[in-house]
């Protein structure tokens, strides 16, 4: 089985698919290796270094008749020619916005996988090539900012005055805005970020950014972790929010992504003819038509004094880092296909099989959905109340057509309300009736107040959050206490006979339970904090 | 102004609500201390109209009583340390199983209305009912409370002939029950007789459960309590007693099965008698045999795999509780985090002794509840996390639950720790868990081991952490 690395034809793509390193790695699959002379020049790696790992110099006709092609870039309508039935393409394909290409992969009857479309699960975190370079590309797109503009970052003071540092607001807290919120704060400056997701506030907090929100309550969580397009009202309320944000700030970093979609222009002209002059707008969005109105891809361009960078090479600015983790991503999805020995699509591999977006010339994307990764461990009765868990909440149900794997079963415990069989109501129902036949109407009343409140307590107390179960604990201990007023129906009037004198104990031990109950509750609960 | 019944009754309508909003508040940690204050005020309003009632407000003997029991209480919640709170909370499920029982025994004594018929065979059933309950919530809360309190071994206690012998005190209560219908008011000493082998049942019951299973006790006893309160309620024709009691059997029946289902158990099982216990505890003939050795290390190494790190996970137990390391812990989890390190909490349902008790530790350290997560929203983060500290917990992150079927904690679910790229096991000694089970997760290759008491270990990695 041979793989070809070859060299990216795209002018001023410097990344490389392949490393020395991977190379050695990819051969302790079983895979004898071909990379296209010069591939690696530009990232830094020479032609001899690969040839030391191992690997044979090839010319281009020959990297490409290899039976795994593997590169950076999308291939070029010249390359895809060169591919024929039998051959499988690894890159980064976007088929969703390149569907003429996918049609000329169909039509050369490759088969052909997408590094775009990693699903978000744990497991395949190890082939996430987007995370791995949205990470590069946001501490780049700082330094590109960092570079035109005419200032420094950070804030000083000096004897000739003061310096006062800039304002950075990153608009989309994904792997690129939380990288670019990181580098921005490394260099000093003060940094805003905003996100849909209420979720990654935390991790916009713990990147030591201040997290900006609207007034609407909308939850901009969508599948696998991604955001999704958010209603009227809130886009109107965000574009107030960074409207307001564009006079102030001196840097906008956008990485606002929708997947598969045009990015969502989140800075109008006007946004950019508020701004400051020498502020600077880096958009990593451009490859997608961009997060601003007047992003031009590829370039950076001045308007009204204000910066505003295209760049959509950032990660292959970076390109020796960058092609290092690609190419780490590239061994571990072909370990993934199963090595040189059982190399192929296996249609049960959750990695695999989202990514394949051709398989031998048959069109298999958009793959069925999947579920997102939640192992069985513990089926949860509460998950009403825990469903905050960003990722489940957003998540559409799975279209019926597609069925990816066997429905997980029920959990057959948990509140039963859905699943009481007809025999317990059976039993239930004639032991109704006997009782009805036999008790008295006082004792009666009793038994339905009882049942209801039984019924309402289930209901209520599956709600309760597991975190809160000792607070739970000790407040329904406090309420048990109200056998207080037992004990002082039977006292009556003063301690004159054995019985009242019993019922003083009684309200004695019920008041310690009362006032201890609660009090401790208090305490605990004064504990939790956000 | 004078208490009208149908005053006193919107009043017990007002408590009830405000109960059912306690409950419910608690449903979110910035809720719940709105809940606690709503089941208080309904408290409030259920005894003031009570007193106001019976026209005993200003009686010397009341507020007296309700005076000098209430500072008590005040003063043991106050001071009373949150690692001690399995204990506390036992304790008072005592009080309530005690005060149902005398609630009992006074109302036989001197009935608010003598009944005829049928309405007093079903009165009579009620109260017999209402103090077994009480009496075997008040023994077996009491043992609970030593088991915690270490006043009683938590080792279960198995007599032979157990199950047999429960079923003789249970068929005793009842044919002492059918005697007492026929005595009436002359069967006081019936009454007796009946709570003292009530009160042994709840022994017998209590010390037959092992320390591991102390969750589900103690809120099993708390059911118990709640349902002492509702059997009180139909003795005195008092609807308000008759809600508030089963909310609270409700409540406490569902934390109870919420437990057994986390360590995988049958709740009968649990009740009736122990833990892997059912026929004799030694291993299992096909228990697969542990291969590998015991690392040690020290303190020094874990401070360099933590400055290492980028994502650290703290697995809690029952251990970290009994040092009181909750709060250098968090010193060490801030210092992390403000290195830019990802670290969270892993709660195990079942950890420590008491449901949720790791979530009110951490809480009482200052940690954010949202960097606490439960087993389920964290398992899968194991196989990208850089180090595991697993401070005094055992059986929740043994991975034969999962992969030796012959192990007595087979199919509980457990915390994934052996699946990330180190793990540290914070350990007294080399003894064996709780469930006395052997812990391959501290014979793997990635697993380290820090001997020494939690707190102590936790304090030289942050002053070393510090330096």
């Amino acid at each position: 089985m041979i793989v070809g690395i070859t060299k990216e034809s795209i002018p001023g793509e410097r990344r490389v698919a392949a490393t020395p390193d991977s190379v050695t790695k990819l051969q302790s699959f079983g895979f004898a290796v071909l990379v296209e002379s010069g591939a690696g020049l530009a990232a830094g790696f020479a032609d001899e270094a690969y040839a030391e790992a191992g690997a044979r110099i090839a010319s281009t006709a020959e990297t490409w008749a290899a039976q795994v092609v593997i590169k950076v870039r999308p291939p070029q309508d010249a390359e895809v020619d060169r591919l024929n039935a039998g051959q499988t393409l690894i890159s980064y394909l976007y088929p969703a916005q390149n569907g003429p290409l996918v049609e000329r992969l169909i039509e050369r009857g490759v088969t052909a996988v997408a590094m775009d479309q990693v699903p978000r699960t744990t497991r395949a975190q190890k082939v996430d090539a987007l995370s791995s370079t949205g990470n590069l590309s946001g501490y780049r797109a700082v330094l590109e900012a960092a570079h035109v503009l005419q200032r420094p970052m950070g804030g000083q003071t000096t004897a000739a005055g003061k310096i006062l540092p800039c304002k950075v607001l990153v608009i989309g807290a994904g792997v690129a805005g939380l990288a670019a919120i990181g580098a921005a704060r490394a260099l000093g400056a003060i940094v805003r970020a905003f996100d849909t997701r209420p979720a990654v506030k935390e991790q916009v907090a713990s990147m030591g950014a201040e997290f900006l929100q609207v007034e609407i309550d909308e939850d901009g969580t969508g599948q696998g972790g991604y955001a999704k397009e958010m209603s009227p009202a809130f886009i109107a309320a965000e574009m107030a929010l960074f409207a307001a944000q564009a006079k102030e700030v001196d840097v906008i970093i956008t990485t606002a992504l929708i997947p598969g979609k045009r990015a969502p222009i989140l800075i109008t002209a006007d946004m950019v003819r508020s701004m400051k002059r020498g502020a600077v707008i880096v958009d990593l969005a451009a490859e997608t038509q961009g997060n601003c109105e007047l992003t031009t891809p590829g370039e950076a361009v001045t308007v009204d004094g204000v910066t505003i960078i295209g760049y959509t090479d950032l990660p292959s600015r970076l390109a020796l880092q960058a092609s290092s983790l690609y190419a780490q991503n590239i061994v571990h999805l072909l370990d993934e296909m199963g090595g040189a020995a059982k190399f192929g699509i296996d249609e049960s591999n959750d990695i695999v099989r989202p990514m394949t977006v051709v398989k031998q010339g048959v069109l298999s994307w958009p793959p069925p959905a999947i579920s997102p990764s939640h192992p069985p461990s513990l089926p949860v009765p509460w998950a009403p109340a825990t469903a905050d868990s960003p990722a489940r909440a957003g998540s559409p149900t799975p279209p019926t057509s597609a069925q990816p794997r066997p429905a997980a079963k029920p959990p057959s415990h948990g509140a039963p309300a859905g699943n009481t069989s007809w025999t317990v109501i059976g039993v239930v129902g004639v032991a109704l009736f006997v009782i009805g036949l036999g008790a008295p109407q006082n004792f009666l009343t009793h038994l339905t107040v009882f049942v209801l409140a039984c019924v309402i307590g289930y209901q209520v107390v599956w709600s309760v959050t597991p975190a809160l179960h000792t607070p739970l604990m000790s407040v329904t201990n406090a309420i048990s206490g109200i056998i207080v007023i037992g004990g002082m129906l039977q006292i009556g009037g003063g301690l004159t006979s054995a019985a009242s004198i019993i019922g003083a104990i009684a309200i004695f031990l019920a008041a310690l339970n009362i006032s201890g109950g609660f009090l401790v509750t208090h305490r605990m609960l004064k504990m939790f904090r956000r | 102004m004078t208490m009208t019944t149908s005053l006193l009754t919107t009043s017990y309508l007002a408590a009830a609500v405000l109960f059912i909003l306690s409950l419910k508040g608690l449903s979110h940690p910035e809720t719940a201390r709105r809940g606690n204050q709503f089941g208080a005020l309904g408290m409030l309003i259920a005894v003031v109209a009570v007193a106001l009632h019976m026209g005993i407000l200003a009686s010397p003997t009341l507020i007296g009583v309700l005076a000098v029991a209430s500072i008590i209480g005040a003063l043991v919640a106050a001071r009373v340390a949150m690692t001690d709170m399995p204990q506390l909370v036992a304790l008072l499920h005592s009080f309530v199983g005690a005060a149902a029982v005398l609630v009992g025994l006074s109302n036989h004594m001197a009935p608010a209305v003598e009944l005829t018929g049928i309405d007093k065979t079903i009165h009579d059933v009620e109260t017999y009912l209402g103090i077994f309950i009480g009496s075997l919530t008040f023994t077996g809360s009491v043992i609970a409370w030593g088991k915690l309190q270490g006043v009683i071994r938590s080792k279960p206690l198995l007599l032979p002939a157990r199950h047999l012998l429960n079923l003789a005190m249970l068929v005793a209560c009842v044919w002492l029950g059918w005697v007492y219908l026929g005595q009436g008011h002359d069967g006081l000493q019936t009454l007796l007789i009946m709570t003292a082998i009530a009160g042994l049942i709840g022994i017998h019951l209590v010390m037959a459960i092992g320390g591991a299973d102390m969750p589900v006790v103690v809120s099993m006893l708390n059911s118990y309590s709640g349902w002492a309160a509702s059997a009180a309620g139909f003795m005195l024709s008092n609807d308000l007693l008759i809600i508030t009691g089963a909310l609270v059997g409700s409540s406490g029946a569902i934390l109870s099965y919420i437990m057994c289902r986390a360590m995988n158990r049958s709740f009968v099982s649990v009740i009736l008698g122990g833990f892997g216990a059912d026929e004799g505890a030694a291993p299992a003939a096909g228990s697969v045999a542990i291969t590998g050795d015991l690392v040690p290390t020290s303190a020094e190494e874990v401070v360099g795999l933590l400055r290492a790190a980028s994502s650290v996970i703290v697995v809690p137990g029952y251990g970290m509780a009994v040092a009181q390391a909750q709060h250098p812990v968090k010193e060490i989890v801030q210092i992390l985090r403000a290195a830019g390190k990802n670290v969270r909490f892993a709660i195990h349902p079942v950890a420590g002794r008491l449901p949720g008790h790791m979530n009110v530790l951490l809480a009482e350290a200052n940690l954010p509840y949202d960097i606490v997560l439960e087993m389920d929203e964290i398992n899968d983060d194991f196989p990208k996390t850089d180090v595991v500290l697993v401070i005094g917990a055992n059986d929740i992150v043994n991975p034969s639950a999962l992969d030796d079927p012959s192990s007595p904690i087979a199919g509980m679910p457990v915390l994934y720790a052996w699946e990330s790229a180190a793990c540290i096991v914070f350990k007294r000694g080399k003894g064996a868990g709780y469930a006395g089970v052997e812990n391959p997760l501290f014979f793997k290759p990635k697993t380290k081991m820090l001997y020494g008491d939690a707190k102590k270990s936790v304090d030289a990695i942050l002053s070393l952490l510090k330096a």
